[in-house]
């Protein structure tokens, strides 16, 4: 039967992004439109003193100036988050004159215009009596705590079997290491942006730009004291998120409440430097790494320490820790998480949250031990290989990391590796091979959808969801088709809207399997609906057959005990009575996570050139293999992979939002300071993936691939790094000066 | 952004003159410095006068040398044959710069007037920033330096000048014409830029009201051994931690004849040290010649906490480019 799922079927959107038809949340032009810009604060801890607004208020075209002066109201605390909802954070929305990080709305000012918006921000004198802030580590390990629950899954804030002590006792070679990750700052290319539309009182529409927009809807009903069914959120299309769109900030709020105020719709665009504080960031992470192992590579024992940061107000804690417990095969484990409070805006998920820099430190740390063992990385890993969760005591839900490292390795020509660092070398250039494993849980949350018929025979699909640019609307499009036997380009699918039935946040790589279920258990009752409707229809060449006889492929219903007897959808649609038949399906996990631990894994491989006497580093090839259930296409599911890889470059070697540990503030918080790699950074990036069934995860077998191309990379272009120059360098970014 | 008046002179007495009437008026050439300046509040020109239609779009031959008008667009002056051919180091320099995109907006006159990147003046929401608010301190010297100069500072301001075309102008020594109500006048590369020193709000020697014309190179026939080598953070669309502008002449047996070098990422101006250079002549370029011409260059470096790797930075860099300037001479 032809599958559209797996085919590299070209974006069904790609036309309207690339001719300007993909309207984005801050291109909505509404009537009587209005525009915000928030001021933000330049402290990163006191109070504001004063507010002076007369200047701002007189500048033409100026609507509002609104303060926590203004006394705008509230359904409830902003610090008031229902624990179910993980995502939920404390929002900072003018309730009083607390400063509590930099980049806090202090103020907002609506004009006629944006110019006049800005330059209402810019007169707007702010005074402030600040207080010394801290947002150092080191400051603040004193009132380091460990949480009970870390942020992501909420595994536990610290893990142990066995007996890390003894087992370190076993062990003839022994290694400890602290690794250190910065602070990053996602940056999607589409900064945050919310208009904002009331109809009366009681009714809110939103256009945002949002990951989440059943979350957005719940936060913003919550907080404005609005039943849910009355705000209506729109994001039909999100230029990228990473995990920064996944919470609902301040900004979405106050878009909301300026636009109460004005009586007018309201837009509100957050400018690039206000997207390095309010909205989220990756904590900087501080791992300390021992690890005992036998002469043959056995490992006795391994423990990871780690530190990271949250606000001083707010819980959020980056997951590092996880890898270390799962990856390897050892009896003796054990991880605790600590966090310190430092001033800074509330850090939250960020593409691979833990996993990235958890993968970065371990990876390193087992290439470290490779070296210490002169074994062959690869052997190392191979050697330790974990037949099963041996943190959650149970089997995989499938692991062909094994087939990974083998792929990877013979596409990357590992072997002809020469072990010796600095052993390869082309003039001024040394030339070094890297290795690191990729590992990310498969997660699946309920989501529901509905598949339509229409009597003109074209089929309209609807899901909540959102399309952040892993390419949502064609996978679905793609799964649709399949399960109703027709083929995609007769499917329409909608999306971002919460008039759609309910789904998850577009995070955690759950979107396939959690939508992407609903979707096709949605488009499989369409389909046996239309099924058993045309065998009793005695119009239809169908009638009377049983509905297990009829076979439905490329939009043809055929009896398949009597070929030729078949009719199309097109004709069996025309003939339906109403103007649509429709199936809606609420699918949910089951049971497979109480049995298995649904994870996938990858291989990475990283070749880099650095410059001997400069310590410029070049990536120049990659190779990663990935183990991640269905793919769904093989073309956006490449793009993804790759995406992934070339964010563990730049994780390795570029990013690094950099603190003035006086003042506390990013100093670097612009794209032009704040580097990402270029098209020049980027070499050569292959990647493949094993055809894994897993039958353990979700009806249609897919695990999500959104995060794990960024786990191990980061560790792979570290580990080449350290094989072309012999210098290791465990405290990220390596930018150059580190290898002079 | 503040309001402003908007004028598009078509000659240059005009511009001149509408900068005069005017108190607080800028030019825009491609605005690409200039206009972001404006977004952050640190720039706030009453009126700009749009120079980018004035007749000094030219690259022509003169006096031997060539001539380039000041609002010739970057990628123009990069990808010229005169300038391909006699001055590499230049064309190198300015493709080192930026990106395609703005390269294709900045001018050569806008180019050489771009004003810092230090993130303490480039946000006014710093306090202290003698640059931007004379008196008022500097953020930066105890503050996040990487950037920052290791040569020719002073305790007002330890900024760098973040061009890389004007390295090679300043390695080149082109003379800058410029135009002003006194009439026209010219400088040497070395003596339009200046140091910090106590006013470091004064970025070059340029008088206020004088217009940019054109930039003029010498003719120097060994200009050919060019290298300009840059190194940075990312491979493109960065600015340089250390660059150098090197320019070689070998004589028949191969020892150095000329040499003329000037390193960016280091100070307030492009550095140049004409006695320095001097230790080059009549050695055979190696190693230990590029040593010595880098230590005469690094007298009296002081680094700050985040710009320490600097110092040796600079040595590998020089060698690198005058071994590559040499091959090619
Ligand atoms: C993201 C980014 C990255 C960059 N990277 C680099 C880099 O790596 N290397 C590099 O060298 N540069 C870099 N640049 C800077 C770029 O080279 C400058 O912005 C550009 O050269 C300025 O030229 P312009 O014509 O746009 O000047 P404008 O912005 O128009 O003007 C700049 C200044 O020059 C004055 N001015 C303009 N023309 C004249 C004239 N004829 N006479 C007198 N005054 C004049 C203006 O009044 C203004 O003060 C970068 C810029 C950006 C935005
Ligand atoms: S280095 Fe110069 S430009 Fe930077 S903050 Fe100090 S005075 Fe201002």
């Amino acid at each position: 039967m032809p599958s559209a799922i797996g085919e590299p079927l070209d974006r069904v959107d790609g036309r309207a992004k690339v001719t300007g038809g993909a309207v984005y949340s801050a291109e909505n032009n509404l009537p009587g439109m209005t525009y915000a810009v928030m001021v933000t604060s330049t402290i990163a801890k006191g109070r504001v003193a004063s507010i002076d607004s007369a200047a701002a208020r007189r500048a033409p075209g100026i609507i509002a100036v609104l303060t926590h002066e203004s006394k705008l109201k509230l359904a409830k605390s902003p610090d008031d988050i229902s624990p179910d909802s993980a995502a939920d954070r404390r929002l900072q929305l003018l309730q009083n004159d607390r400063v509590l990080y930099a980049g806090q709305p202090v103020a907002v000012v609506v004009a006629e215009t944006l110019e006049a918006a800005q330059e209402g921000a810019r007169l707007a004198q702010v005074r402030y009596g600040p207080e010394t802030p801290s947002v150092s580590v080191d400051a603040s390990l004193a009132g380091a705590f460990i949480p009970e629950r870390l942020s992501g899954a909420g595994d536990p804030g610290r893990s142990s079997r066995g007996d890390v002590q003894a087992g370190m006792s076993q062990a003839s070679t022994r290694l400890e290491q602290v690794y250190t990750t910065p602070f990053q700052v996602h940056n999607p290319m589409e900064p945050h942006a919310t208009v904002a539309v009331w109809d009366g009182p009681d009714g809110l529409t939103l256009y945002d730009a949002t990951q989440g927009i059943f979350g957005a809807r719940k936060r913003v009903a919550g907080l404005l004291g609005l039943a849910v069914e009355n705000v209506r959120v729109l994001s039909p299309y999100v230029g990228g998120g990473f995990g920064s769109k996944g919470p609902t900030w301040s900004h979405v709020l106050l878009c909301a409440m300026a636009a109460r105020e004005v009586r007018r719709p309201v837009k509100l665009v957050l400018a690039r430097p206000q997207m390095f504080g309010p909205i989220g960031c990756r904590s900087e992470t501080r791992q300390s790494i021992a690890i005992g192992a036998k002469p043959d590579g056995t490992l006795t024992a391994l423990k990871n320490d780690v530190v990271t940061h949250t606000s001083s107000f707010d819980d959020f804690v980056e997951p590092a820790s996880t890898p270390t417990r799962k990856l390897y095969s050892v009896p003796n484990n054990s991880t605790t998480q600590r966090v310190v409070r430092s001033d800074i805006g509330t850090p939250s998920y960020m593409r691979a949250p833990g996993e990235a820099p958890g993968t970065f430190a371990l990876e390193v740390a087992m290439d470290e031990l490779a070296y210490a063992l002169t074994m062959d990385p690869l052997a190392l890993r191979l050697k330790n290989y974990a037949e099963q969760d041996e943190d959650g005591q149970k089997p995989w839900s499938a692991k062909s990391l094994r087939e990974c490292y083998r792929m990877g390795a013979e596409r990357f020509g590992w072997a002809k590796r020469s072990p010796e660092p600095g052993s390869m070398r082309d003039g001024h250039t040394l030339i070094g091979w890297g290795l690191g494993t990729a590992m990310y849980p498969a997660r699946r949350s309920p989501a529901s959808a509905r598949a339509r018929l229409n009597r003109d025979g074209s089929i309209q699909v609807e899901a909540g969801t959102q399309e952040i640019g892993g390419g949502t609307y064609t996978t679905m499009t793609q799964i649709a088709a399949d399960g109703i036997g027709v083929e995609p380009s007769r499917v329409i699918f909608r999306l971002g809207d919460t008039q759609f039935p309910p789904t998850p946040v577009s995070g955690g790589s759950m979107t396939t399997a959690s939508t992407g279920s609903a979707v096709y258990l949605a488009a499989r009752a369409l389909r046996d609906t239309i099924i058993q409707r045309a065998v009793v229809d005695r119009n239809s060449l169908l009638y009377g057959a049983k509905p297990a006889q009829i076979a439905f492929e490329n939009g043809r219903l055929s009896r398949s005990d009597r070929p030729g007897q078949m009719e199309t959808i097109q004709h069996f649609a025309a003939g339906l009575g109403e103007p649509y038949i429709e199936a809606i399906v609420n699918a949910a996990p089951g049971q497979e996570k109480e049995e298995f631990s649904p994870m996938s894994f990858g291989a990475q491989f990283a070749e880099v050139r650095v410059d001997a006497d400069l310590g410029q580093v070049f990536v120049s090839r990659m190779v990663g293999a990935f183990g991640a259930g269905r793919i769904i296409n093989a073309k956006t599911a490449r793009s993804n992979f790759m995406g992934g890889m070339v964010w563990g470059v730049s994780f390795a070697l570029y990013e690094h939002a950099v603190y003035d540990e006086r003042l506390g503030r990013i100093v670097n918080n612009n794209l032009a300071e704040y580097h990402v790699p270029v098209n020049a950074d980027i070499g050569d990036i292959d990647v493949i993936w094993v055809d894994e069934a897993d039958h353990h995860v979700d009806p249609i077998g897919a695990k999500g691939i959104g995060e794990i191309g960024i786990t191990g990379s980061a560790a792979a272009v570290a580990n080449a790094v350290f094989h072309a120059t012999g210098k290791r360098v465990r405290d990220l970014p390596i930018t150059l000066d580190k290898l002079l | 952004m503040k309001a402003f008046a908007y004028a598009r002179p078509s000659t240059t007495d005009e511009a001149i003159a509408t900068f005069s009437s005017s108190s607080g008026a800028k030019f825009l050439g491609g605005g690409t410095n200039l206009i972001d300046l404006m977004k952050m509040g640190v720039e706030q020109p009453s009126t700009l006068i749009d120079i980018t239609r004035l007749p000094l779009a030219t690259i022509e031959e003169h006096a031997g040398g060539i001539r380039i008008g000041a609002m010739v667009r970057n990628s123009t002056v990069a990808e010229h044959p005169l300038v391909r051919d006699r001055y590499p180091v230049l064309s190198q320099a300015i493709l080192a710069g930026a990106s395609p995109q703005l390269r294709n907006m900045a001018t050569i006159g806008g180019n050489l007037m771009q004003r810092t990147r230090c993130s303490y003046f480039y946000d006014p929401t710093y306090a202290h920033c003698n640059k931007r608010l004379p008196g008022s301190g500097c953020d930066a010297i105890d503050g996040y330096n990487r950037m920052h100069a290791i040569l020719g500072a002073s305790d007002q301001c330890i900024a760098t000048n973040p061009g890389d075309m004007a390295v090679a102008l300043m390695a080149l020594d082109a003379r800058i014409q410029v135009l002003g109500p006194q009439g026209p006048r010219s400088r040497l590369a070395g003596d339009f830029f200046r140091l910090p020193g106590d006013t470091p709000n004064i970025d070059t020697n340029l008088r206020p009201g004088e217009l940019i014309t054109a930039v003029d190179l010498p003719p120097i026939d060994w200009a050919t051994g060019g290298h300009y080598l840059k190194v940075r953070d990312r491979n493109s669309y960065a600015f340089a931690l250390i660059s150098v502008a090197a320019v070689v002449g070998l004589d028949s047996n191969g020892s150095i004849r000329r040499a003329q070098l000037a390193l960016g990422g280091v100070a307030h101006m492009p550095w140049r040290v004409p006695d320095a250079e001097r230790v080059l002549i009549g050695q055979t370029p190696g190693d230990g010649a590029f040593r010595d011409v880098a230590e005469a260059l690094l007298k009296g470096a002081k680094p700050y906490a985040h710009n320490r790797f600097k110092v040796e930075l600079v040595r590998r860099s020089i060698a690198r480019a005058l071994e590559a300037a040499s091959t090619r001479a």
